[in-house]
């Protein structure tokens, strides 16, 4: 349903988002913030990440140990259920992959849940996570994760809206089914594929 | 709604009818809409509309719902003017009364609130972030509730509140409902109002109008200010799980 005298941007500005840009989406040079409560303010000293195969723990590790891990790099697009994206977004982080090989530890399920310091919770299939797809980012744009971005770190999973891009995460945890997570649990996608535009339940 | 009934089916976006629009402040309008499709709703969440190029491009934003669920008439929506809007400016400058613009929704499923869930309640607005808290007051008033509530609401010039009228009307009934209004660029002190940005004298001035500690607090507005209230409410000993955010813009 064309809506009457909507023609949208210009073509040069259509040319230039082609095929980055996905449905329903626009681009922000901004960085907005959305959260569901207060920011958390979390103390170096006091973050530990930890990785659980349902309620076993396999192993913790402090911020000193953390930062010792292989570092990668990683210019993606990011995509907000809230309808913004931002383009060429630069973070720094440990790989989900290079996490799994310091703890010697193959994906014993298919399915991950991430939590934060703040109680909240994401689910993210293993899959979305191995081959580069996932990090855990420490840095952005060269810096330290501000807070209200997430900082000390926060799960980076791009290729998904955003909201699985858990902020304040503390852990991963792997779970034998598909278990929804906060927002999952508030009518939001189980998936969330932006191209797809899998925003809400039922999408 | 509460969290774990997953929803299944599918929101659609169905066509709605422009009936109304009024302004609200220089730079606010409301838009009222007659679905073809009338739904439930819960106070604070919101729709998404979309607009549609001939070539199928589209342009999509969220919209807090500003009349109450009982209101079935219509629904309204407060939509401000962004200069460098694509969606705002395209409401003001274009849509009229009669045409069709797509919505769908209600959307949101933690920043919400009705009169089943108690209270008190202490209710944060800056800016247009009102318009969600203005909807769970109008609720509130449908159902002549008398659940303890303080709104402080800041905003630039009196010119600015929102439903500032409605606002006032309601604080006269004097039925538990506290209403704070602050202006931040107004110099001449004015009755009724305070002047300056919110702060912790502020807040904690609101939440001593309530007659016990707010089971939820809802702050909505820009983010620099939901931070600056969020922060100030945690020193004022709020503890975080109480407060619920809804930010808008950067």
């Amino acid at each position: 349903m064309a809506t009457r005298g909507f023609s949208g941007p210009s073509r040069s500005a259509r040319a230039e988002q082609s095929g980055r840009l996905p449905p329903g989406q626009f681009v922000t040079t901004d960085f907005p913030v959305l959260s569901a409560g207060p920011t958390p303010h979390i103390a170096r000293e006091d973050w530990r990440f930890t990785l659980q195969v349902g309620p076993r723990q396999i192993k913790s590790w402090s911020w000193g140990d953390f930062i010792r891990l292989p570092i990668t790099k990683a210019t993606p697009d990011i995509h907000c259920v809230t309808k913004w994206s931002k383009f060429d977004t630069s973070w720094e982080g440990v790989s989900i992959q290079d996490l799994l090989a310091d703890a010697a530890l193959e994906p014993p399920t298919a399915f991950t849940l991430a939590h934060s310091f703040d109680g909240y919770s994401t689910n993210v299939p293993v899959k979305d996570l191995l081959g580069g797809r996932g990090m855990i980012a420490i840095a952005y744009d060269g810096k330290p994760i501000a807070p209200e971005h997430g900082g000390p770190a926060r799960l980076l999973v791009p290729h998904l809206y955003f909201w699985k891009s858990a902020k304040w995460v503390k852990g991963l945890q792997f779970t034998e089914r598909d278990e929804a997570g906060f927002w999952e649990l508030r009518g939001y996608h189980m998936y969330g594929d932006p191209w797809q535009e899998q925003r809400y339940s039922g999408d | 709604m509460t969290p774990g009934q997953a929803r299944t089916e599918k929101l659609l976006w169905q066509p709605a009818s422009v009936v109304a629009i009024e302004p609200r402040t220089p730079t606010v309008k409301s838009f009222f809409f007659r679905l073809a499709h009338p739904l439930s709703f819960v106070p604070g969440q919101h729709m998404d509309v979309r607009l549609t190029a001939p070539d199928g491009y589209e342009a999509q934003r969220s919209y807090s719902i500003a009349s109450a669920p009982e209101r079935t008439d219509c629904l309204e929506l407060a939509i401000e003017l962004l200069q460098d809007g694509e969606v705002s400016p395209f409401f003001y400058a274009t849509v009229a009364v009669g045409d069709e613009i797509e919505l769908r929704g209600p959307i949101g499923g933690h920043f919400m609130w009705s009169a089943d869930d108690g209270g008190p309640l202490l209710l944060v607005g800056g800016g247009s972030g009102v318009v969600p808290l203005a909807c769970m007051l109008r609720h509130r008033a449908a159902r002549s509730s008398t659940i303890p509530v303080a709104l402080v609401y800041s905003a630039r010039t009196a010119a600015d509140l929102i439903f500032g009228d409605e606002l006032r009307v309601q604080r006269a009934r004097r039925d538990g409902f506290h209403f704070i209004p602050t202006l931040t660029r107004e110099t001449n002190p004015l009755p009724g109002f305070r002047i300056g940005r919110i702060d912790a004298p502020l807040l904690s001035d609101a939440l001593a109008l309530l007659p016990a500690p707010p089971k939820i607090v809802f702050v909505c507005g820009a983010n620099a200010f939901v931070e600056t209230a969020a922060d100030t409410l945690l020193g004022l000993g709020i503890s975080p799980a109480t407060i619920r955010t809804e930010r808008y813009g950067g």
